[in-house]
């Protein structure tokens, strides 16, 4: 068994920062992460980070324009404690050496980005995200914080109080990818969840394979709600083939989105008739599909970006990557000929449910980054603003985890006085309660007496029991069929567009993955580096995170932000301006609603249209 | 070198009939009589052309797989088909125990650096149809094999670390006064191309130097370092410091100009152009010259 203080689980943007935070505040910190540092998601950012760092702008604009892009579903406190922390830690970064890009006078360079009203998109190139991971992870090494890489955490060591709130997590039971040996790390100060987006539960998404929402499952069945996992982004311009992603930078920047009969559609058929282009992501998504299946789209699938107006010169100096990415994955030459474009799968606005310091309702179990719902994002996130919540919360987190005191948080978590739990929505199936692989999240019996070191253990035998029984069973169905089957069935029916009967389709197929998954096995009978292992227990998690998904899509019975229902296409504020909270109840999703917070520190944000 | 060595010797394994892989006890095990008859059912199912992939195995663990061998694969040819992407559907649709590292499949998480048809590749960036059939994939060369295309990785980042590799100053900015520091374009210019690196260790791979001597910090590592040397926002007692560690005995001089690093990059770093330079500034600051 390994001891630290605080274990961040998960080595990408949200884990390095809370690792550095926590041991600048003094704690033993571990990370505990299946990729090696380098290797994360977050060095796939493209865009940049939002920070109000020029005369003219200030945190209280970031903080309205995030507001209204959430589509008045972020909680007030949260949203402004990124606006108001955004600047200070993108300078941190800066002085950590990261490579910006950079004005004439030395400065570091800031673009438009979508629904920003001033342009305080902070770049490096077009490999932003690329350079903010090597940095802090350069800043890890310097520290010296113990890095366990491409160790998979498989589920948490919590005790088992009825009420989640009252349950307490004492750390992370894990496998050595390399070796097969499975050993509990115990924390005596707190977990940190970092472990990312949940994308691999659809087929066309700009994730990578390794974005298969563990975090999210492990926290979800320890006891922590998933929040607003309705709110999938879907970003307007991935490549068609792979779903590689082309920055919202090339829109930033001026290029110009075309359907086929070569008209300028945002503009020319009113989608957005002030930003065009730069409308939010939820509305040019659905602009670009909506040219699609009114038959002016290219091959029928997709669109086209054009950049070639803005130059050789500008292009290198700021959009380079964009042109290796056109040429390697889609044979295009950006320079000389328009990209293909169309929406994928990007971003989780929703997540693990966390106030302002990162903790969930569980004592000591915390989560930041795109695993977390804080929520800043609410309906639908702002480009360049995923960075900085990585940095600004990864930060808060780690130096709660370490003890320090960042004060009282105006954002509740958990079950309590202040949710409303009554839902009328009719479900085809329920979900849940097959019992399936018993992967669940609490190990101990009788929290109250257990101590730390037995719910360890335990919580490590039956990671063991449940990786024999995967790997003795001789035949029966592969993750990877199950895993697919999943994908398709996301993508089919709870996409950009959305419908009442589809989601609930959806609700069956992800029942039958359910079932199916009873009968799985791991063909590979080998200990070492065995990925078939790893992915079939990856395919669980992506089961009960996409149930979630799909299961808010159909409560949520209104169109807000990235969520769009056919039957109700308004915002409906009198019913809506709530949180969808589901919980893990015993092996069943039990769903419940906490309001938004609009009050912020100098003013309510009062709800109005959102037009661009 | 032991035959968990992805060394020249596993490379000169002896060119497999058709579906030789099909004939180990691994692959007789699987479910459905075998690779040869999954292969045939599937083929038969394709209307377009297939595309034969013959992938290195090895697994220290597995009967019949200790023994280095090759496994031949058909997989069904799409349109922008890469390397990654044959190898994923070979694993998803034939054989799941077959094993290798990836993540973005966009070239910029740096985990599946091959070795495909004699050069060192990333798999996601390398278009199948560029390539010669049947294509050969095998784990990088020079590294441990710990099974199929997977090597260990630890000595190429115990060489990145050993550069030091993060900013130095210790100067962090007050909260009440932000500001940054200031560079020039021009300067951020200079460091851009070795900022890209993904530490995919394709240059490590393809180094002779490396491959005779261990100890050599190699492209990757010494890139790495040109990165901070040339950043103007570090001072000049730090550069020093820098060059020390370069112009050991192992380090910058070791680098015969051969120029297989800049070859193999997937991101088009001038690696064996920025240790010729770090040559020339150590010579500048008259340090020792081995």
């Amino acid at each position: 068994m390994y001891e630290h203080d605080v274990i961040v689980v998960g080595a990408g943007g949200a884990g390095l920062r809370a690792a550095i935070a926590a041991h600048e505040a003094g704690a033993d910190v571990a990370m505990v992460s299946k990729l090696h540092p380098v290797r994360s998601h977050t060095g796939a950012a493209e865009g940049g980070i939002n920070a109000a760092l020029q005369e003219g702008d200030d945190w209280e604009l970031h903080a309205y324009d995030t507001m209204k892009g959430s589509d008045y579903l972020g909680d007030a406190p949260a949203v402004e404690t990124l606006a108001k922390n955004s600047p200070e830690e993108t300078i941190n970064l800066e002085h950590w050496g990261m490579p910006f890009s950079r004005e004439e006078d030395g400065r570091v360079s800031q673009r438009p980005f979508g629904g920003l009203s001033y342009p305080r998109t902070t770049y490096a190139g077009a490999e932003t995200g690329h350079h903010l991971l090597h940095t802090m992870y350069e800043q890890v090494v310097k520290r010296g914080i113990q890095v366990y890489d491409e160790w998979y955490v498989m589920n948490l060591a919590t005790t088992d109080e009825a009420d989640p709130n009252d349950r307490e997590c004492h750390g992370v039971v894990a496998y050595d990818v390399q070796s097969g040996n499975i050993e509990g790390f115990k924390a005596n100060q707190g977990v940190v969840l970092a472990t990312g987006g949940p994308g691999q539960a659809f087929d066309h998404t700009t994730n990578a394979v390794s974005c298969t929402g563990d975090g999210h499952a492990m926290a979800y069945r320890a006891g922590a709600p998933l929040e607003d996992m309705e709110f999938i982004q879907f970003h307007p311009t991935s490549l068609p083939s792979t779903g590689v992603l082309i920055s919202e930078g090339v829109r930033g920047e001026g290029g110009i989105l075309y359907n086929s009969e070569g008209e300028r559609f945002m503009f020319e058929h009113g989608y957005a008739n002030n930003s065009g282009e730069l409308a939010s992501r939820d509305v040019v998504a659905r602009a670009e599909l909506t040219e699609v299946q009114e038959g002016r789209g290219v091959e029928d699938e997709y669109v086209h970006l054009d950049m070639r107006h803005l130059g050789e010169e500008r292009i290198m100096d700021r959009l380079e990557n964009i042109l290796h990415l056109a040429e390697d994955f889609e044979g295009v030459d950006g320079l000389v000929e328009p990209m293909p474009v169309k929406p994928g799968q990007h971003y989780a606005m929703g997540g693990i449910e966390v106030d302002e310091n990162g903790q969930t309702c569980v004592n000591g179990l915390y989560a930041a980054g795109e695993c977390a719902c804080v929520s800043v994002h609410g309906g639908n996130r702002l480009g360049g603003n995923a960075l900085p919540e990585l940095i600004v919360f990864g930060k808060r987190a780690g130096r709660h985890a370490a003890g320090e005191d960042l004060g009282e948080p105006e954002i509740r978590t958990g079950y309590g006085d202040d949710v409303e739990d009554e839902t009328d929505a009719d479900l085809p199936v329920q979900p849940g309660e097959a019992g399936l692989d018993t992967a669940g999240g609490v190990a101990a019996d009788g929290g109250v007496t257990a101590d730390a070191e037995g719910i360890l253990e335990r919580t490590v035998e039956t990671a063991r029991q449940r990786v024999d029984r995967l790997m003795d069973k001789e035949d029966g169905v592969q993750h990877a069929e199950i895993r697919a089957k999943l994908q398709k069935a996301m993508t089919d029916y709870v996409n950009v567009f959305r419908t009442e009967e589809g989601v609930k389709k959806a609700l069956r197929l992800i029942r039958e993955c359910r079932q199916e998954y009873q009968d799985v096995y791991v063909d590979d009978p080998s200990r070492t580096f065995n990925t078939d292992l790893q992915q079939t227990i990856e395919t669980r998690n992506l089961i009960d995170v996409a149930e979630t998904i799909a299961l808010g899509a159909l409560v949520r019975n209104e169109f807000r932000g990235a969520h769009w229902r056919q039957e109700n296409q308004i915002r409906d504020d009198e019913n809506w301006l709530k949180h969808t909270l589901i919980s893990w109840d015993e092996g069943e999703p039990s769903i419940f609603y906490r309001p938004v917070i609009l009050e912020g520190e100098n003013k309510t944000y009062e709800p109005k249209e959102r037009s661009y | 070198m032991s035959t968990q060595q992805a060394e020249p010797e596993s490379q000169e394994a002896p060119e497999d009939p058709e579906m030789k892989g099909a004939e180990s006890p691994a692959a007789e095990e699987q479910k459905g009589g075998g690779m040869v008859d999954e292969h045939a059912e599937k083929r038969a199912e394709l209307e377009g052309e297939t595309v034969h992939i013959k992938v290195f195995r090895y697994d220290p663990e597995v009967e019949g797989k200790q023994e280095p061998r090759f496994d031949d694969f058909h997989v069904p040819f799409e349109k922008g088909m890469t390397v990654l992407d044959s190898v994923m559907y070979a694993r998803d649709e034939y054989d799941s125990s077959l094993t290798f590292r990836h993540s973005c499949r966009q070239a910029v998480c740096g985990s599946d650096a091959f070795f495909v048809n004699g050069k060192q590749r990333l798999g996601c960036k390398t278009q199948i149809s560029d390539l010669e059939q049947p294509v050969r994939i095998e784990p990088l060369p020079h590294q441990e094999v710990v099974k199929d295309l997977v090597v260990d990785m630890d000595h190429f980042y115990d060489q990145m670390h050993t550069v030091e590799p993060y900013f130095q100053d210790e100067d962090t900015p007050a909260t009440d006064d932000l500001e940054e520091q200031r560079q020039s374009p021009e300067n951020r210019e200079k460091i851009k191309m070795s900022s890209r690196c993904i530490w995919c260790g394709a240059c490590m791979s393809s180094c002779n130097i490396a491959a005779g001597d261990n100890e050599y910090l190699g492209p990757a590592a010494i890139n790495k370092a040109y990165k901070f040397a040339m950043d103007d926002r570090e001072d000049e007692q730090i550069k020093e410091h820098r060059l020390r560690i370069l112009e050991q005995e192992h380090g910058v001089w070791r680098c015969q100009t051969q120029f297989s690093c800049t070859e193999v990059c997937p991101k088009d770093i001038p690696l064996t152009e920025h240790i010729q330079e770090l040559k020339r500034e150590a010579v500048k600051k008259n340090l020792k010259f081995w």
